[in-house]
Order: structure tokens, then sequence, then C-alpha cells
């Protein structure tokens, strides 16, 4: 009962801050709501009994991400009003399919998420590890590591890429 | 119920209002104390014997002060930053072990508020919250200072915030676990403090310390000379002081955790000499804050020998420096690890 409470509290904290990131005028603010957001995010990983995916999500999303999505909303000049477009509409019908597409996404995993739940619970595979930081680690070097390794290619070429946008000559 | 809720709650009141805050006031006094010997004067005498009463005063002349919020500010971030800079300052003494567990009234008490299983991460990422503070108060502020102030703190906190953490990745493989508990507890089944056998890493995270607290020779974001104070210029009053505040309470929380990394925390020295048993008459707890006292005087005494870092100097030490020094101590203690294991 006190878990449903929680839950949906931070829920819906997590979706008024959403909302408040896309609605603001003043894009600092818009950039404080999605932190607060992510600290929300965090709390609700925490509820889960995953302190390690919390603590990852407040360093890397809301301490280092979002500082540096701040850093540059700073350097931007804001006092400028934004143009105003000849179509005001011009992106709603890509808009529309976009939220479409994702709001499919959400309803098909739901929907399988309420079918497995149906049926019988496999029991997760016991670890030879205790502690979340450590089955957190086992899972990554063991039956994740394919996905663990591409992700770090995709990162490493993102490094690269920025390298060489920013220092053309080298 | 009593385990649950009320021991926690007092462990919380205590550390708070009989540790942190009355040391946090107390540093203010000791830095200008040690300030002034370092530069042949007596610093402050007037209030109480020596001074003494000089953190008193000085708070409730800054209570009394009145509250300007600049016109053009951003009123809601200016009010906010800095609660910002000093919640997670506050927070995290919640991890750092003040001692072991011991018999206190008939019950056992762990020393420290609580002990989580990602304890060092949960420190680092509180901590890269606290930056926020900073950045936000030189924005909502609207002057051309202290949003300079701001640009240089943010570049500066996330520059050095790479190296700290490498370093600290080289003490959790010395240690296997992420738990601040956990990490003492390794020292003390090697019978060695990490700092022996990872001096590289304590410097880099000790020079990294200095300057994610902002303080001499990095202190940039608050050079009076360049920048007419600051991130805090335009703050007065108790806001001002929050900041303040929050500075040295980051001192602490760097030195508690240098020392529960590198120095055993709160392990006497030669843990596993048995020969050296009378040092177990100290308590645990006063070798923890000997340590950590002896850090935040090295604090004070760089910024009284120090000048401070020109602004490419600082990146090019950060970038250059620290972080492939540091990136080298992590490989070689991976691979000494391996060969070791």
């Amino acid at each position: 009962m006190a878990q449903a409470i929680a839950f949906y509290t931070i829920a819906a904290f997590i979706l008024g801050f959403a909302v408040l990131v896309v609605t603001t005028k003043d894009t600092v603010h818009s950039v404080l709501f999605l932190v607060l957001d992510f600290l929300f995010v965090a709390a609700l990983y925490v509820m889960l009994g995953a302190p390690f995916l919390a603590v990852i999500q407040v360093l890397v999303y809301a301490g280092g991400i979002v500082v540096l999505y701040l850093f540059v909303v700073m350097l931007v000049n804001l006092k400028r009003p934004p143009e105003a477009h000849q179509d005001p509409h011009r992106m709603s019908k890509l808009g529309l399919a976009l939220a479409a597409a994702v709001l499919l996404e959400l309803a098909v995993i739901v929907a399988s998420g309420y079918a497995r739940a149906a049926g019988p619970t496999v029991p997760a595979a016991a670890l030879p590890v205790t502690g979340n930081t450590e089955q957190v680690g086992w899972l990554l070097y063991t039956s994740y590591l394919i996905p663990f390794e591409i992700a770090s290619m995709l990162l490493l070429v993102a490094m690269i890429g920025a390298i060489v946008l920013a220092k053309r000559d080298i | 119920m009593i385990d649950e809720f009320v021991v926690p709650l007092l462990k919380i009141l205590v550390v708070l209002f009989a540790g942190v805050l009355p040391a946090v006031t107390y540093m203010v006094l000791l830095e200008r104390k040690v300030i002034a010997w370092a530069q042949s004067r007596l610093g402050p005498m007037r209030v109480g014997p020596y001074g003494v009463l000089q953190p008193v005063a000085d708070a409730i002349k800054l209570m009394l002060k009145e509250d300007i919020t600049p016109v053009k500010a951003d009123r809601w971030v200016f009010t906010a930053a800095p609660i910002i800079s000093m919640v997670p300052a506050l927070i995290v003494y919640a991890v750092i072990p003040f001692g072991p567990t011991i018999r206190l009234f008939g019950k056992d008490v762990a020393l420290s508020i609580t002990d989580i299983n990602v304890g060092l991460l949960y420190i680092v990422s509180v901590a890269s919250v606290g930056v926020y503070g900073i950045i936000l108060a030189g924005y909502a502020s609207n002057s051309k200072f202290p949003l300079l102030a701001s640009l240089r703190a943010s570049a500066q906190l996330i520059s050095y915030e790479v190296a700290v953490t490498l370093t600290l990745v080289s003490v959790i493989l010395m240690s296997g676990t992420l738990s601040m508990i956990g990490i003492v507890n390794a020292q003390y089944n090697s019978g060695l403090w990490f700092a022996f056998v990872q001096p590289l890493a304590f410097v880099i995270f000790f020079i990294g310390g200095l300057a994610e607290t902002n303080r001499a020779p990095f202190d940039l974001p608050e050079a009076e000379q360049e920048l007419t104070g600051g991130f805090h210029t335009e703050y007065s009053g108790m806001r001002f002081a929050l900041f303040f505040l929050a500075e040295y309470a980051n001192m602490i929380v760097v030195s508690s955790v240098a020392t529960t990394l590198f120095f055993g925390g709160w392990l006497r020295p030669f843990p596993n000499v048995a020969g050296l048993h009378f040092l177990d008459v100290v308590p645990s707890w006063i070798w923890f804050l000997t340590k950590s006292f002896v850090f935040l005087y090295i604090f004070i005494w760089v910024r009284a020998t120090l000048p401070r870092y020109r602004y490419d100097q600082l990146m090019r030490l950060g970038w250059k420096v620290l972080i492939p020094l540091a990136i080298a101590n992590l490989v070689v203690t991976g691979i000494v690890k391996v060969m070791l294991v």
C-alpha cells in the first residue's frame, strides 16, 4: 500500500515536471525541471531496489549531461525572442506521427507486460555474486557483453566525431 | 521501530548539529587565524579570548543583514541557488563512516548514518549535483561578472570531476567494493592504507578536491581581483553565508573522503601491528577526526601559500596532466591486480 502511494506520487511528479520541461518559456527553467525529473526517476529506481542504477542516473544524467545542456543554454543568446515561423503548424504532422509511434510502442510494451505477468514467471537465474553493483557488473560482462561493448564503441565513435568536428586540422 | 527510525534520526541530528555545522563555522575562524599567522598577523582577536566567539558574531551579523535580490534577477532561481549548493554538501555525510560499530547504552550502534552498497558512487553523484548551485547563482544574478564566474566554475568542475572519478576507480579496484565501510575494512585486511599503494591516485584526488571545492589555487570562480567577487557577487546576508558554508562543508567532505579512501578511515596507524595496541586507547572516531583535520589544515595552508592559477593553466593541468596520469594509474593498477591474483 505504502509502496503504491510512493510510486504514484513519484510518477505524478515525473509526469508533471516532464510537462513543465516542454511548456516553460524560459529555457534555463526548462533545463532545471529536467534535472528535477531525472532526480525523481532516480527515486523510482531506489524504490525498485536498484540503488546502482539510481546513483548512475543522478551521476550521468542529472549531474553530467544536464550540466552540459545548461552550459550550452547559457552561452546561447536567449534574450532575443524566438523567430516567428511563417507557418506555425509546419512541424505538426511530423510531431503527430512521432507521438503516435511512441504511443503505439508504449501500448505494446504495456500489453506484453500484462501478457507476461499472467503467465508463469521464470525466476531469474541465481547469480554467483551478491550486492546490487556486483550483480549489475556480472550481468554486463556475461549475458549482456555484446550490447555493452557495442554501446561503448558507439560512445567512442561519438567522442572521436566530436573531436574531428571541433578540430578540423589535427 | 526504534532501530528503524529513532536511531538514524538521532545520528543525523548529532552529525549535523554537533558535527558539521559547528565544524563549518569554526573552519572559517581557523582559516582566518591560520592565514593571519602565515602573514605575521594576529587575525580576529576582539570577540572573546583570541577571537573564539568570532563565528557567533559573524552569524548574527549575516542574519541581521538586509537580504537584497537584484531587480533584474531571475527571482526563483536566485532563491533556489544557495539551497541547491548547501543541500548536496550536507546529505553526503549520510554515507561517511566515522567509526566501526560500537556498543552504546547496551546497543550495537554503527558510527555512520547508513552504509549502502553504492556509497562511493553516491558521494560522487551528489557532489555532481552540487555544481548547479554555482552555475545557477551566476546565471540568476543577471550580471556579467557572476555569469563569467559561473561559466568558469562549470567548466572547471566538469573537467576535474573526470580526473577525480578515475582515481576513485583505481581505489575501487583495490578494495573490490563501493561501500565506504567496506573500503576501510579492505585497508584493514591488507594491512596498508591505500595512500601507500596508490600514492599517485591520492595526489590526483587531493588536487582535484581542491578544484572541486573552488579552493585556492583553483578559486577562479570566486576571484575577487578579476570578477569583483565571483558567482556570489550579487548575494548578501544569509544567502551569501549559505554559499560560504557550503564551500566549507564540501572541504570537510573531501577531507573525510580522502581519509576514508586513502588513510584508513577510523583505523589507527599500522592497524595490524600488534605491538601498537596501546594506540587503541584513542577511540576510533578521534582517529578519523584527527586525520580529517590534517587535510583541512592542508587546505588552508595551500591557500595561504600558493598563488591562483591562470584559467588556461588550470585547464591544461586538468586535461593534459591529471586525466592522463589518472588513466595510466588505473591501467597499471588493473594490470598489477590481475597479475597478483
